[in-house]
């Protein structure tokens, strides 16, 4: 228990330090690298709470994609950031206000089962019990037994925005040099090759 | 927890029109993307796709709610698949004959054609507040792109991103309601939503119905959420306006019934005073805003914010026969409004297409076949008799009155009064003035389009009962 404890404290400190320096930090980039460490701190948090799905994925999809992203953007998009960061404590108090709603909502969801505790009871789908089941073996005998048909219509959804994308954007435009397997498969000495005589002192033109 | 259970034949069986939607679309995108010029093919497969989910959801037994309460195959939804399904397969045979040389006829034009159909099934279906959402967002989000699908177009583009922004907007407030409703019941199926709301409706339980109305209220474009429609309308690539005007409407309207009558059938009080707010905006909005329009397709969009207004009207007396005058309505709505965009897709001159409505005039000396059908199709939309939109106004009015709400009644009457104006301003101009050159022949699938639309309005009067008879089977489910 006092080691649950000591890490929770551990995982916990450096996520809010590394969410300080993300807005802190002078150097856009490592902004996101203090983001990569914030994400893998909350993964922390939420192994100690026996999410061991949503930490794993949280670690997968935040740190291994959208955080790459980030900083292919932040590398590749010439932004002067101490520019765009002038007047940044102009907007404190609004930070402030909004921050502190913020906190107080959170702890009417939090202590929502101290003022109705029949809520908890009225959920459709209970939480199972921890030692009978796994967290992720739960998730996946809902997701696809009681909400099947919604995963797959959610995957259409996908489905369609990619096609819509590709429909609004993509240009097939004349004259790129494009890679065709076949093409280069085929291709062989008596194709591929020219053979020069090269005299002496010349070369070729 | 229990071990994986497998959806059973019985499941499978009841959304089978779905599967044959979703499968055909993956095999569609797979020859789009595999042949050289997909399209002709692809089109075929679509319509036939369409066709066959038709007879599918007509022959499939009838059954309760399948996935764990997610969809419901009853009277209604067969009633409203069918009407969906015909309106997208004639707009997608009209929008093939529209022309051999527009954008449209890339492969993913009819497959987002299905996609959104997909998208509707599952809405007209919806049993439950999480399938509801995602219906929708699968219709919503095909019918943006495509609104931008002429995307070379500053107007096409315009419009799908005002459609895009208001859509996204909508879902956030729908999503709302539907947050609310979920933390107040700590439910998100239909019948267990409807028993908490019969049992203890709070003031959240509310609120969480109006935002829910307003989102839905969106989607159908009615007063005072109507403001994308004219520039979407107007700005879509006239086959997409006409796919807009007919089946997406029909389908939104049909969730709007069901959500107000199933969860929410205990607390009609409470949904009435809404629905009959926005009938009245949008009747009068949709009658005086259209008169000044020069556009035909941005004078469509106001005449169907008008019969949504008048749709409502038969929602709002709450009573099953106001929603069997919905279901009259919205079938009337449907071959009226089809029948005049195969009129605006044969606007074509030789230099072009056209979408003025100046360009109509004279048109009885120049095209006299497709001037009288279009005049008998304006009458129709103005609700004079004996023509289909008159039948159609008479059953919602009749629900109004029966149900006391005799002030919606009458005005109604008035605004369907103005209504008429510009509608008998177009078929003067047609009539009355001189010819301003006529337009090039229509494309056979137009003329049939056209030909069908104007033979259903002229002779509703025959199959009025069979019609009222199917609305009445599928509007009793609901009390």
């Amino acid at each position: 228990m006092t080691l649950t404890g000591l890490f929770f404290y551990l995982f916990s400190a450096v996520l809010v330090a590394s969410g300080l320096m993300v807005i802190a930090a002078r150097q856009p980039v490592h902004s996101v690298l203090f983001l990569i460490l914030g994400f893998v701190n909350a993964a922390g948090l939420f192994m100690l709470l026996g999410a061991e799905f949503l930490a794993l994925i949280l670690v997968v999809v935040y740190v291994g994609a959208v955080a790459v992203l980030f900083l292919f953007v932040v590398m590749m998009l010439d932004i002067d950031f101490a520019e765009l960061r002038q007047g940044f404590l102009n907007y404190l108090p609004v930070g402030a206000l909004v921050g502190v709603v913020i906190l107080v909502e959170l702890l009417v969801v939090v202590g929502g089962r101290a003022i109705a505790p029949e809520v908890v009871e009225s959920v459709p789908v209970p939480i199972p019990d921890h030692d009978d089941v796994s967290n992720t073996e739960a998730i996946g005998q809902l997701l696809y037994t009681r909400y099947l048909f919604y995963f797959q219509a959610a995957g259409l959804i996908l489905l369609v925005a990619m096609v819509g994308a590709i429909v609004l954007t993509l240009r097939h435009k004349e004259g790129v040099k494009r890679q065709s397997a076949a093409v280069q498969i085929a291709r062989n000495p008596a194709t591929a090759i020219e053979v020069r005589k090269v005299e002496p002192g010349k070369g070729l033109s | 927890m229990n071990q994986i259970l497998p959806p059973t034949s019985d499941e499978l069986l009841a959304i089978l029109p779905e599967l044959i939607l979703a499968g055909g679309i993956l095999v569609a995108m797979v020859l789009g993307v595999f042949l050289r010029r997909p399209i002709a093919l692809v089109n075929g497969l679509s319509w036939l796709l369409l066709t066959a989910a038709a007879v599918a959801v007509l022959t499939i037994p009838l059954s309760g709610p399948v996935f764990h309460g997610a969809l419901v195959l009853d009277p209604f939804a067969r009633f409203m698949k069918v009407a969906v399904l015909i309106g997208s397969a004639v707009a997608l045979a009209m929008a093939w004959s529209h022309g051999r040389q527009q954008r449209t006829q890339q492969f993913e034009f009819p497959v987002l054609i299905l996609t959104a159909t997909l998208g509707m099934m599952v809405m007209i279906s919806a049993h439950d507040l999480i399938a509801l959402y995602i219906g929708l967002e699968l219709q919503s989000l095909s019918l943006y792109v495509l609104a931008a699908f002429n995307r070379d177009s500053v107007k096409s583009t315009e419009a799908g991103i005002k459609y895009f922004i208001l859509g996204a907007l909508s879902s956030g407030m729908l999503l709302y309601g539907i947050s609310m409703v979920y933390g107040f019941t700590g439910q998100t199926s239909f019948p267990a939503v409807a028993e908490a709301v019969a049992g203890d409706a709070s003031i959240g339980l509310i609120f969480g119905l109006v935002f829910l109305l307003i989102g839905l209220a969106f989607k159908i474009a009615a007063v005072p959420f109507h403001m994308w429609t004219p520039d979407v309308y107007q700005g879509a690539p006239t086959p997409v306006t006409a796919f807009f005007a007919a089946a997406p409407k029909l389908a939104a309207m049909a969730l709007f019934v069901r959500v107000v009558t199933e969860p929410f059938g205990s607390v009609t009080a409470d949904w009435q005073q809404i629905v009959t707010f926005i009938a009245i905006g949008s009747m009068v909005l949709g009658a005086f805003a259209a008169i000044g329009q020069t556009n035909i397709k941005r004078l469509m969009a106001y005449s169907s914010i008008g019969h949504v207004g008048f749709a409502l009207v038969g929602l709002a007396a709450g009573t099953e026969e106001g929603v069997q005058g919905v279901l009259v309505y919205l079938v009337i709505y449907l071959a009226m409004t089809l029948g005049v965009f195969a009129c605006i897709l044969a606007m074509r001159k030789p230099d072009g297409m056209v979408e003025d409505i100046g360009s109509l005039a004279g048109i009885s000396r120049t095209n006299p076949v497709m001037a009288f059908i279009l005049a008998m199709l304006l009458f129709s939309l103005a609700g004079i008799p004996p023509l289909a939109g008159f039948f159609a106004k008479f059953y919602v009015f009749r629900a109004a009155i029966e149900a006391d709400l005799f002030v919606l009644a009458v005005i109604g009457v008035l605004a369907s009064v103005v209504g008429a104006f510009y509608y008998l301003r177009i078929i003067k101009l047609m009539y009355f003035d001189e010819p301003a050159g006529g337009f090039e022949p229509m494309p056979g699938t137009l003329r049939l389009v056209l030909g069908a639309s104007g033979a259903f309005t002229i002779a509703f009067i025959l199959f009025a009962g069979p019609v009222g008879e199917l609305a009445s089977t599928a509007a009793g489910g609901f009390f």
